[in-house]
């Protein structure tokens, strides 16, 4: 679905210096696949998100979605419309004034009969669970709510990845749970490819695979578990692992007989059960 | 310097179709030096109530006192209360508009009229409080540093007012980890240095757990609990009816008693540890 091969990316500074932000990237994502991204800020996450759908080209190496190379002009519709975005600021990505309008923005665009556009948004909303303020404006919803809306204007587009660049890093606990379980139907349900960038490990901790990104290089590709297993690497990179995942480390290095990768509290308790 | 809030009432739009509640009945007493936490779901109230703090916003109802002064009584010059209290905004990186760090950091004091070697000074000593050097970045342009240097500039700014009372609505938000980490540990010695009250705004139970003396819950415009971390996530399942969560060691901790797993209380993942060992080892040697 998608596949970045060498690819790099330099930008300019004011003082006219260049700087890599991304340095021979190899990435392969699979149609279905529920990838995370992690990597602290200035690590080339965000550059590297641009480049899924032809926001940035590369300087170097080639992107490839769904076999489209990006720097061709005449894929750019195809490409935006195959891999869809979302942004970290829910205000920042809704232009109408009421929320099925904003939502029908897109199917719009995309000059559709007005009964199928009638229908991509209620499908849209109903699958975001935001149907019922459909009629709503959008300024008087919760940030979570604003930010499903956004996902539901994506989905209008019908693309087949959606690429999710730290959509819940301004939303409050719940917002962020509405988000987060949004996503995780959107992919497990309509078997959508999502690539989610996030500084919250507990959301990664939901992916297939993780990439974690330093100085535009890519320096661990693996499972959640595989990689949060190494606490010690990943603390050095200036990422947090789950409170539990740390907690089992220490216990460890304490001699209690416990596997290593233990991420979430349910499992916790049932190896501390078994121990008891 | 106590902050002592006696039954505050906020009403928005107050008689209109739009009338909105926002804080209701509020009473609390922080003292001198205090470091609080303040939590609650998006629209219970917290912004709201922060405003009100330095006067930014009027109660509709109910008094404010800073160091037993009425903050919103007649004769109160609200120019003196700001001084006193100093408020940083979430966001703060996106209030800076000056040519230079220096300059930007100045303009607080350079309003209150000081001498430019007590401006230097302050600008010097909250750039350095913020864990900045000031050689380095003073001629810098605000808009060319990482969003982290930013945000400790903005809050420089603050604190280059000379605040007793500090108050900080998510001053972590959109940071990654490591730059998280920085600002909290900063304004923990700040807190400890400078012995300034400060009331920190946020949704990471993780972080107020660490931190705080003590914890301010709201809920719908009023108060729902005031007290210790401790005490206060051993409600997981209030917090988590009014939207909030609670730190993934206090859940393991609530699930393993749930299993009739002996453990005592623990915020922290280290006395987590500590308590779990006690448990296991104790079982050994018996």
């Amino acid at each position: 679905m998608i596949k970045a091969k060498n690819v790099s990316y330099k930008y300019s500074n004011q003082e006219g210096k260049d700087y890599f932000a991304l340095k021979n990237i190899n990435i392969e994502i699979k149609e279905g696949e529920f990838v995370a991204i992690l990597g602290h800020n200035g690590s080339g996450k965000s550059t590297f998100a641009k480049h899924l759908n032809a926001l940035l080209l590369p300087l170097e190496g080639t992107v490839y979605i769904d076999g489209m190379d990006t720097r061709e002009e005449k894929y750019l519709w195809n490409i935006r419309q195959t891999a869809g975005m979302v942004f970290q600021n829910p205000d920042n990505q809704i232009v109408a004034t009421i929320v099925e309008e904003d939502v029908a923005f897109g199917p719009e665009n995309l000059g559709l009969e007005p009964n199928i556009i009638r229908k991509r948004v209620d499908e849209a909303l109903l699958t975001v669970d935001m149907f019922e303020y459909r009629k709503h404006s959008p300024h008087l919803l919760s940030g979570g709510q604003k930010q499903r809306v956004a996902i539901a204007g994506i989905l209008a587009m019908k693309p087949r990845c959606i690429i999710l660049d730290e959509p819940t890093a301004m939303l409050d606990p719940s917002g962020r749970k509405e988000v987060i379980e949004t996503i995780i139907k959107l992919n497990k349900e309509e078997n959508i490819t999502i690539v989610l960038i996030t500084h919250f490990m507990d959301e990664a901790v939901n992916a297939d695979r993780i990439y974690i990104m330093e100085e535009g290089h890519v320096v661990m590709e693996g499972t959640p578990k595989e990689i949060f297993s190494k606490v010690d690497e990943i603390k050095k990179l200036g990422l947090d692992v789950p409170q539990v995942t740390e907690l089992a480390h220490m216990l460890i290095d304490e001699g209690i007989d416990l596997p290593k990768d233990v991420l979430t509290v349910d499992e916790m308790v049932v190896e501390l059960c078994r121990l008891k | 310097m106590p902050i002592k809030v006696e039954n505050l009432v906020h009403i928005y739009s107050k008689d209109t179709v739009f009338q909105h509640v926002a804080l209701d009945d509020v009473s609390f007493t922080i003292e001198d030096g205090e470091f609080i936490g303040l939590i609650g779901h998006t629209g219970s109230g917290k912004s709201t109530l922060i405003q009100h703090l330095n006067g930014l916003l009027k109660p509709t109802s109910g008094k404010i006192y800073i160091d037993d002064v009425d903050i919103n009584s007649k004769d109160v010059e609200l120019k003196f209360i700001r001084q006193k209290v100093g408020l940083v905004f979430q966001y703060p990186e996106h209030q800076l508009f000056e040519e230079t760090v220096y300059k930007d950091v100045a303009f607080g004091p350079t309003n209150l009229k000081l001498s430019d070697g007590e401006i230097k000074d302050r600008v010097k000593n909250s750039l350095e409080l913020v864990g900045l050097n000031y050689e380095e970045i003073k001629d810098k342009s605000p808009f060319d540093l990482s969003g982290g240097q930013k945000r400790r500039v903005a809050i420089a700014g603050v604190l280059a007012m000379r605040p007793k009372i500090l108050i900080l609505d998510e001053p972590t938000a959109g940071l990654d980890p490591r730059g998280r980490d920085e600002i909290l540990n900063e304004i923990k010695s700040l807190h400890k240095k400078e012995k300034i009250t400060i009331i920190l705004v946020s949704h990471r139970m993780e972080d107020i757990a660490r931190l705080v003396d003590r914890i301010l819950v709201l809920n719908k415009g009023k108060i729902q609990f005031f007290d210790t971390p401790s005490r206060i996530f051993k409600e997981a399942e209030t917090l988590e009816s009014i939207g909030l969560g609670i730190p993934q060691v206090s859940d393991l901790i609530r699930q393993l008693r749930k299993r009739g797993f002996p453990i005592e209380d623990c915020i922290s993942v280290e006395e987590a540890k500590n308590a779990i060992i006690n448990v296991l080892r104790g079982k050994k040697n018996a």
